[in-house]
């Protein structure tokens, strides 16, 4: 079972972050098929949010194919999205690992790494487009 | 589905000065509503009128179908706990839970036992010796157990440290899953509201500037800015809340329909805050300037 947090400061709406955390989980190997997502009422006390905001999160993810709802039982995970690579996740950290500290020795910080990443990610996607 | 609130040019008058006026809303069923303003808005104004505890002056409103406090039927229909969460200090919890069962004839025991003993709240214990936290908990297990089909709170947390406010709100944000009863919740505290509430009504200056879905809400306002731009500029459709300008710059909130396509605009979402606070600053800046827009009118 994962636990949901909500960053009020993020502007994203709630719905969109408790999926955010969903996809995040399934990626990362923390939820798998067969899981049960937290019940709608936990989530709403825990956090503090309208039920409906979570229902929507979950209509969302059952309309993705990751989730569906067992009347009265609750709502299980049933898709992945590691895509089988989990077992890749290790050795590619590690030579990100690497990567980032030849960025530092080069005189990087935080801000100038994203950037980079994210332009090179961007370009990336696009040669791959095209 | 018949709609929770349904009020058709409303207004209440208290001798010369108007609480409220011009107010037509449709609230469907199925929402924890904010309704968020400045104090003296009118926000306790439409509270009153929703509960039947003041009359209207002009035009019409139906709870649930039904005139508000039509009788004991209606009445029943409808929980209301009035700012900051009054208990009688001088009775016990269980005393006050006696009294919601004489007075509540569709009263759930059960219901009202198993909230006290969740919330370890001592039945032999005075209302009077309890912390403000446990006062809005002992308020809204009175108000739940009494089963009504619409929960109204004016400004039920308001008074409560953060921490208190943040159990109060978990606490009905699970009542509300489980008994599925339509909530009418008066704050100011906006980031409360933006967890709890998926319908939001503003009110400032005695009428409602802006009413609907949340989702609906964010989805058709963006905060634009680009190179400075005349406002009377701006297409067809495109209605501004609030605007500033530099000599280089615009920043405008807008409400659109559809998306905004022109390439000069930087376009950001807006949070509930921003919208909220721009339709206050709307209604501010057209009371100072009232006159001069009459001038220009005729």
């Amino acid at each position: 079972m994962i636990e949901f947090h909500l960053d009020s400061r993020s502007g994203v709406a709630p719905y969109l972050q408790l999926i955010h955390q969903v996809r995040q989980a399934l990626r990362l190997g923390l939820l798998r098929k067969g899981d049960q997502l937290p019940k709608v009422k936990d989530v709403a006390a825990g956090l503090a949010i309208n039920p409906n905001t979570v229902l929507k999160a979950y209509r969302e993810l059952e309309y993705e194919g990751l989730a569906a709802a067992r009347p009265g039982v609750g709502t299980f995970v049933t898709g992945t999205l590691d895509g089988g690579s989990l077992a890749a996740h290790g050795p590619l950290r590690t030579e990100l690992l690497h990567w980032l500290a030849k960025a530092r020795r080069a005189g990087m910080d935080d801000e100038s790494i994203e950037a980079l990443f994210a332009s090179t990610f961007r370009s990336a996607s696009e040669e791959d487009i095209a | 589905m018949t709609a929770v609130i349904e009020a058709e040019g409303l207004g209440k008058r208290y001798r010369k000065q108007w609480a409220l006026s011009d107010c037509t809303l449709s609230v469907p069923a199925g929402h924890v509503v904010g309704l968020v303003g400045l104090n003296g808005a009118g926000k306790t104004t439409l509270l009153n009128l929703v509960t039947g505890m003041v009359a209207p002056t002009t035009g019409t409103i139906a709870v649930l179908g039904g005139r508000p406090a039509a009788g004991p039927g209606q009445l029943a229909r409808v929980g209301y706990l009035a700012q900051d969460a009054p208990v009688y200090p001088g009775l016990s919890v269980a005393e006050h839970l006696k009294l919601g069962a004489r007075l509540n004839p569709g009263w759930d025991d059960a219901l009202a036992r198993r909230r006290t003993d969740q919330l370890d709240l001592d039945p032999g214990r005075k209302a009077g010796k309890l912390s403000g936290g446990q006062r809005a908990q002992l308020g809204l297990t009175v108000a739940l157990a009494k089963r009504p089909e619409l929960l109204i709170l004016d400004e039920p947390a308001a008074s409560l440290d953060p921490l208190a406010r943040r159990e109060f709100l978990q606490d009905l944000m699970a009542a509300v899953a489980e008994e599925q009863v339509n909530i009418v919740l008066s704050s100011h505290l906006i980031n409360d509201l933006e967890r709890v509430c998926d319908y939001l009504i503003v009110l400032a200056d005695s009428r409602v500037r802006i009413a609907g879905p949340v989702d609906e809400l964010l989805a058709a306002h963006h905060l634009l800015s680009g190179p400075r731009r005349d406002e009377g500029r701006l297409p067809a459709g495109m209605q501004v809340i609030s605007a500033s300008h530099t000599d280089r710059q615009s920043t405008l909130l807008v409400r659109v329909s559809g998306p905004v396509l022109d390439p000069a605009w930087t376009v950001t979402a807006v949070g509930l805050e921003d919208l909220v606070l721009a339709y206050m600053k709307q209604a501010a800046g057209r009371g100072r300037r009232g006159n001069r827009h009459l001038e220009a009118l005729t």
